[in-house]
């Protein structure tokens, strides 16, 4: 029931939630914190239970155990507080298609408790926030689904709530509305809290300021962005294309003491392209270059990567089964 | 409560938007033109004592009605919004399920009492030809108020198949189930099944062919509006509950 601790400053507040369908448990017991203003990504492969997460939030299913505060309210005893103060865009985006684009925003303005003076000027706010006004009597069957999406998302901000659930925000889009839609969230950024679930890592990098990574219903890291890049910054990639035989580029590698890990495959021609985890994040550019310059080996391309996001997930979950192995 | 309202407006506008809506319609006036044929070759042009509004409900197909009409009504309330998904969006909005559930269960029954107006201009029609019929207008309300309470149980059960799942034929086909049993037991005392004691006092109280042949007559019995407004909660109530059930597992 509800307690007065200090967990009220949160938006969201998740503690040792677990959700458990019949014989299978989505969510195994996870715990994490929104502040206000924040854009968390929820990222994970499908399955991870994601959905399930966004969808005790939204008060839609009830949590197996643990407790979920929106706003300091309880999601599940006190519903009706929390509803009132989401926005929620399930995934797939269900829409009443029969209607018209600003006839289903007042519908649902007005089941949200918006009235009079405020309803016109919100449902206009949101039209021009999510770029909609030209297609304002439009049926929204006949909509393209970037258009659809975007009045998914106006439905989620028209009563201006505290919180916007997002699940899957680009789905089955194509770039270029992946991109006008990702625009509408960023500007949410600051003014309003938002959680989104995705499986696409760019997304993440671009529209989040935190991210909780799941797998198997458990949470495998949680971090800003840029802070799970330098975790694992320190295996640095270098990558080189190097045409020279087989055998001596691999013995070369296996010479050098800073590199962890060598991957060597053939590209195109007489070129292999040679991968290199080095230790600590050594740059071992400069002497990669010199060696092939002594051997008289033609290289045509010496780069070192930081790690995308997909790096740092692919390693946390990699990490993962490790441990299970040596458990 | 303004809300609700929304909603209803919302359920009425769905069945005219869409063809479903229209088909409805069509059946219920081609169910009540069998019905007006009958009466006609009833009257036979001579005069009777019965008023006009019995005669009408002693013919069978109005009954179809009742059976087919409301289940096909009825069935897209819930199992259209889960199967398109505006369901999950519907029940995090802050409306709670209660209001949720009165506000289809009002749309439906609004909407099945607009598919019965026609009747009205049948019977004016007849009136008109054929003065020498009895007619009066309390008979005419208290017809509509039986139309609308039995029509009532009706809706509340179609509500509650239609929450059961998503699919709309297996809402029509719970709710063409409940609503048959309930006719059956009501055409058994008819049929002259001669059953005694409490079984046949039983059957009276829900003998809903009776119920619809006294209100047509112009009398209102307490007993079956007690019945329907009781039964009709009761198949809410219930909804209510299914539309909950979601929170508990």
């Amino acid at each position: 029931m509800p307690d007065s601790s200090p967990t009220n400053s949160w938006v969201i507040d998740v503690r040792d939630l677990v959700k458990r369908y019949a014989g299978r448990t989505a969510v195994a017991g996870i715990s994490f914190q929104v502040a206000r203003g924040e854009i968390l990504g929820l990222l994970g492969p499908n399955g991870a239970g994601k959905s399930t997460i966004i969808r005790v939030l939204a008060g839609y299913l009830p949590a197996t155990s643990g407790t979920v505060r929106v706003a300091g309210f309880d999601v599940f005893y006190e519903s009706a507080e929390v509803r009132r103060r989401i926005g929620y865009m399930p995934e797939n985006n269900p829409l009443h298609l029969e209607m018209r684009v600003r006839e289903y925003l007042k519908f649902r303005a007005q089941l949200k408790g918006l009235a009079r003076p405020a309803l016109r000027s919100r449902i206009d706010t949101v039209m021009e926030q999510c770029a909609l006004t030209d297609v304002s009597r439009k049926i929204i069957g006949q909509l393209s689904k970037g258009y659809r999406q975007r009045v998914g998302l106006a439905d989620a901000l028209v009563h201006d709530p505290e919180l916007i659930i997002l699940d899957e925000p680009t789905i089955g889009l194509d770039p270029r509305q992946i991109r006008s839609v990702r625009q509408v969230i960023k500007n949410l950024a600051g003014s309003h809290t938002v959680v989104l679930s995705t499986h696409l890592l760019p997304e993440v990098e671009m529209t989040c300021s935190r991210v909780v990574i799941l797998n198997e219903g458990k949470i495998l890291a949680a971090d800003t962005a840029e802070n799970l890049q330098n975790k694992i910054g320190r295996e640095n990639q270098i990558v080189a294309e190097i045409a020279a035989p087989l055998p001596d580029i691999q013995q070369l590698f296996d010479g050098m003491k800073e590199i962890e890990r060598s991957d060597v495959a053939p590209a195109d021609g007489e070129f292999y392209r040679c991968a290199l985890t080095t230790r600590d994040g050594a740059d071992l550019r400069a002497t990669i270059f010199a060696e092939a310059r002594e051997r008289g080996w033609v290289l045509r391309e010496l780069t070192r990567s930081r790690p995308t996001l997909e790096d740092v997930f692919v390693h946390v979950i990699r990490n993962e089964k490790e441990d299970e192995e040596n458990d | 409560m303004r809300a609700c309202l929304v909603l209803v407006r919302r359920e009425l506008e769905g069945y005219f938007v869409s063809l479903t809506g229209y088909v409805i319609i069509t059946l219920t006036l081609l169910l009540l033109g069998f019905s007006f044929l009958a009466l006609l070759s009833n009257l036979n042009g001579e005069a009777t004592e019965a008023p006009l509004t019995e005669l009408f409900f002693s013919t069978w197909y109005y009954w179809l009605i009742f059976l087919l009409i409301s289940p096909v009504i009825t069935m897209r309330l819930f199992a259209l919004e889960k199967s398109s998904g505006t369901y999950e969006t519907l029940l995090t909005t802050p409306v709670n399920e209660t209001e949720i559930v009165l506000a289809k269960f009002t749309g439906a029954l609004i909407f099945y009492a607009v598919v019965w107006l026609p009747l009205l201009l049948y019977i004016w029609i007849v009136h008109r030809q054929t003065p020498t019929v009895a007619f009066d207008l309390g008979g005419l309300a208290s017809t509509f108020l039986g139309l609308l309470l039995i029509g009532a149980l009706y809706v509340s059960i179609g509500c509650f198949a239609s929450a059961l799942t998503q699919s709309q034929m297996v809402a029509v086909m719970v709710s063409f189930g409940i609503g048959i049993v309930l006719f059956i037991l009501s055409v058994w005392t008819l049929l002259g099944a001669p059953l005694k004691g409490w079984a046949s006092k039983v059957l009276n109280y829900v003998a809903i062919t009776s119920h619809m042949e006294q209100f047509a007559r112009g009398a209102i019995d307490t007993r079956p509006v007690v019945y329907y407004l009781t039964m009709t909660i009761l198949f809410l109530f219930v909804t209510v509950k299914v539309v909950e059930s979601r929170r508990w597992n």
